[in-house]
């Protein structure tokens, strides 16, 4: 089949696991003899994908300033209420400056990628979608979170093709409660029209349910998978033994939980003084986990490390004896199957869609800083239980193939494809 | 004249609470009281007391004729002792018709054979004296935890006096030979060998609900005629399982019940057949050959090996740790120190900690009650943490464990 896909980040540009997520997933389907178009706001390097057509929305030239004919009423309301203090799809604004003062890029989250302004980013990428889905054939469309919703659906409105949405954070998990209303709107609308949904998880489905009254029929669950690198890993394992070290790696806001890792830390370093803390990655949290872990005077076994991409990621999980995710809420959370590759034993919060799928690792509520702490111990002090945790999770693994999510994927299409009526 | 040989083990573990490494230091109560008293009660209702009362009313009615034999190990009579006369004394009825043969383990249902044979011996002699004080008996028959044998194994149980021992009939120390004799254990000189025959067996204990096989449902008729076709006059078939397999593994809806109240009848309906327990086949069957067994086999999983609970890294650590306290245990002469100890040897404890099949989501996990092998690792190497540094410190120091004497 001919897919129209809308993403919003794709290796190497990128901040989190959608684009490990899409980069995993349309291999495969190109792999299954799909011929994908990866629509994106900005290509630039990206070209590490000769199975699909990038396409970057940045090099088509829109129809002058007013709203193209037949555009759809989502994007005619987001050029009037552009948000100016929104910075990122999975930021709220609060404290984000904070990043700034580090200056650099050295700590820059998606922000210094895709600029100030997302809901105008949003727009403006929704209505080149119209130009594409013009010049374009294709059979299916399929999206990829809020970011992408106005340009399939104006994708849809154009084409009379089916829509299908992939759910791979919800702006709940992302903000709690204290959501941002406009995008909390985006996904709604996306939700209730798309002809399809594909959820991360049951819990995220759920989620669609409870939150969006979404009917449950319409929502398919297809976990995500992990790509193992065709070259072999860059880094060997060096772990050295003498010092342990305890890794959280993701950005660090609200939803990931970084706070209950840094409460745990000190818990754990009480016991344990010799052990390293690492919490790499960026967000608007960063200041004050750097003012916390101050106040706890835990800073010389605590570093934060910053953005970190590509090899750096692979190193730095090469180095560690242990990975956390204290997520919040985490749809899926694809960064423990990583750990997973380097034989870096997880404890996993179970408030995350992948702790439905893995059985060998630990499982904590991310508020039971006192459990997480006991489990880091556990693994630290036990080599025995490291080593089998990492032995079976290989096996494990082997059995999470994005070929088979895949597969999975193109049975909704077909499905999609056959009960949709063309819409002119 | 081929004999029937049904022998039913009794056994709950003691189940540990939850206990983080926070506790250690503070919390010196290891036992999860309520799960425990839960798990007994349940099964003493849906199990022990309406099996014993078919049993009894069983035996009664076939006039000596219908014999059965029983192992409960040390743990499960710790629990009915102290929460549950009502099921002890159930199980003494049965031993007053004279038709009921209590078997002898190791008290703790432990691998001590494998770590120490001290404590295998000491468990072995206090378990005899257990059965003998409470049923009256002087334990013929020994069975290992968990059907555990070796050659080893044979020779000591040999040693320590007793007519037979029970294994698992797998073709591994078979060959081709039937498990439906009776056998001498290589290097024994009186020690006589019962092998279960496992088909037979967990076509009641495992395939008796399930819809899918071909022979469900299971009547008592079809099963007896399947014995019947066995013939020859020195066998012995050994139906060997775990007692809660009536009302607990298989429910009462299952029809398990009726099918062993109508049991004993299809059975004896042949003229030939008769039932008979493990020391009363020793008694009257010659070994047809011996039985070679230099490794360890016992009756779990496809492997009918020792990997449930010895079969990785995290397993052999906790065993080793727990038997490296030994000789600071006997040293310490605190009763509920040893107690503690014998009690952390329950082979349940190494089980829960097998990583094996454990992603299939089968019987492992069904008996599990911890979410994962690694956290029942990490409970259990918590509270031994304790329990070592309850035995580095001063003994005044434990105010609630009076130090006694024991009966070593």
């Amino acid at each position: 089949m001919r897919i129209l896909m809308f993403g919003w980040e794709f290796p190497p540009r990128m901040s989190g696991g959608l684009g490990t997520a899409c980069f995993g997933m349309t291999k495969a389907l190109a792999g299954l003899g799909h011929r994908i178009t990866f629509v994106l706001p900005h290509a630039g390097e990206t070209s590490t994908a000769p199975f699909l057509d990038l396409v970057s929305t940045s090099g088509i030239p829109l129809s002058g300033p007013d709203p193209e004919e037949g555009e759809t009423e989502l994007l005619r309301r987001l050029t009037v209420h552009p948000l100016p203090a929104l910075l990122s799809p999975y930021l709220s604004a609060d404290r984000y400056r904070d990043l700034f003062l580090f200056g650099e890029g050295r700590f820059r989250d998606t922000a210094a990628v895709y600029g100030p302004d997302l809901i105008a980013e949003v727009a403006r990428y929704g209505r080149a979608a119209g130009a594409l889905a013009r010049r374009l054939s294709f059979e299916i469309i399929h999206a990829h979170d809020w970011m992408t919703v106005p340009a399939a659906l104006l994708a849809r409105r154009i084409s009379g093709k089916p829509f299908i949405l992939h759910v791979h954070s919800l702006e709940y998990d992302r903000s709690g409660e204290n959501v941002n209303h406009e995008i909390l709107e985006i996904e709604r609308e996306g939700l209730g029209k798309a002809d399809r949904i594909i959820a991360v998880s049951h819990r995220t489905k759920r989620m669609i349910v409870e939150r969006y009254g979404i009917p449950q029929e319409k929502i398919s669950v297809i976990y995500n998978a992990v790509t193992r690198a065709e070259a072999q890993r860059v880094y060997r394992v060096e772990r050295k033994g003498d010092r342990k070290m305890v890794l959280f790696l993701g950005r660090i806001t609200f939803q990931k939980g970084p706070d209950y890792f840094v409460e745990a830390a000190a818990m754990v370093l009480r016991v344990l003084p010799d052990v390293t803390f690492v919490m790499a990655g960026a967000g608007n949290m960063m200041g004050q986990m750097i003012e916390r872990v101050g106040e706890l005077g835990i800073g010389s076994s605590f570093h934060f490390t910053g953005f970190l991409q590509g090899e750096e990621i692979e190193r730095i999980f090469s180095m560690s004896d242990l990975y956390v995710m204290p997520s919040v809420s985490e749809p899926f959370g694809i960064s423990p199957l990583e750990a997973m590759m380097y034989d870096v034993p997880v404890i996993l919060s179970r408030q995350s869609g992948v702790a439905e799928i893995l059985k060998h690792a630990l499982k904590v509520d991310f508020w039971d800083v006192r459990e997480m702490a006991a489990k880091i111990i556990a693994v630290l002090k036990h080599p025995v239980l490291a080593g089998e945790m990492a032995e079976k999770a290989r096996e494990e693994l082997r059995k999470i193939r994005w070929e088979t999510a895949a597969e999975l994927i193109v049975e909704i299409y077909r499905e999609a494809a056959a009960s949709a009526p063309e819409r002119g | 004249m081929p004999s029937v040989c049904l022998y039913f083990q009794v056994h709950q573990p003691c189940r540990l609470r939850r206990y983080s490494f926070f506790d250690v230091g503070h919390v010196h109560d290891y036992e999860d009281e309520a799960e425990n008293h839960r798990i007994l009660d349940r099964v003493a209702q849906k199990c022990y007391l309406p099996a014993n009362a078919l049993l009894l009313k069983l035996i009664e009615e076939h006039s000596g004729k219908f014999r059965v034999a029983f192992s409960l190990s040390g743990v499960v009579l710790d629990q009915i002792e102290r929460r549950r006369p009502d099921v002890l004394e159930s199980f003494r009825r049965l031993a007053a018709t004279g038709c009921v043969e209590f078997l002898n383990e190791t008290d703790s249902h432990s691998l001590a054979f494998l770590f120490s044979p001290r404590e295998f011996r000491a468990q072995v002699l206090l378990h005899r004296k257990r059965i003998r004080a409470l049923f009256g008996q002087d334990g013929r028959t020994f069975r290992h935890t968990e059907l555990i044998y070796s050659n080893d194994l044979a020779k000591a149980v040999d040693k320590l006096g007793y007519a037979v021992i029970l294994a698992e009939g797998t073709e591994k120390i078979l060959g081709r030979r039937s498990p439906n004799r009776a056998y001498r254990p290589a290097g024994c000189g009186k020690l006589k060998l019962l092998l279960r025959n496992y088909r037979l067996s967990d076509d009641v204990a495992f395939r008796f609900s399930e819809a899918a096989w071909s022979e469900h449902p299971l009547t008592a008729e079809k099963y007896a005629h399947w014995l019947h076709r066995i013939g020859g006059k020195e066998a012995v078939v050994n139906l060997f399982m775990d007692y809660e397999t009536f009302g607990e593994h298989q429910w009462r809806e299952t029809g398990i019940f009726e099918f062993l109240s109508a049991l004993p009848g299809e059975i004896l309906r042949h003229p030939d057949f008769f039932f008979q327990t493990p020391a009363e086949v020793a008694a009257s069957h010659d070994p047809a050959g011996e039985i070679d067994c230099p490794g360890f086999i016992s009756w779990a999983d496809v492997e009918r090996d020792m990997t449930a609970w010895l079969g990785n890294a995290m397993q052999q650590d906790a065993a080793r740790s727990l038997y490296g306290l030994e000789s600071a245990v006997r040293r310490r002469k605190d009763e509920g120190i040893f107690k503690t100890w014998r009690m952390l040897q329950t082979s349940d404890h190494f089980y829960y900690m097998c990583t094996k099949w454990f992603s299939d989501g089968d019987v492992h996990r069904y008996f599990n009650p911890f979410e994962s092998p690694y956290e029942a690792y990490i409970n259990y190497m918590n509270i031994l943490d304790d329990l070592s540094q309850s035995l580095k410190q001063k003994k005044e120091c434990i105010h609630d464990r009076d130090a006694q004497t024991l009966p070593l």
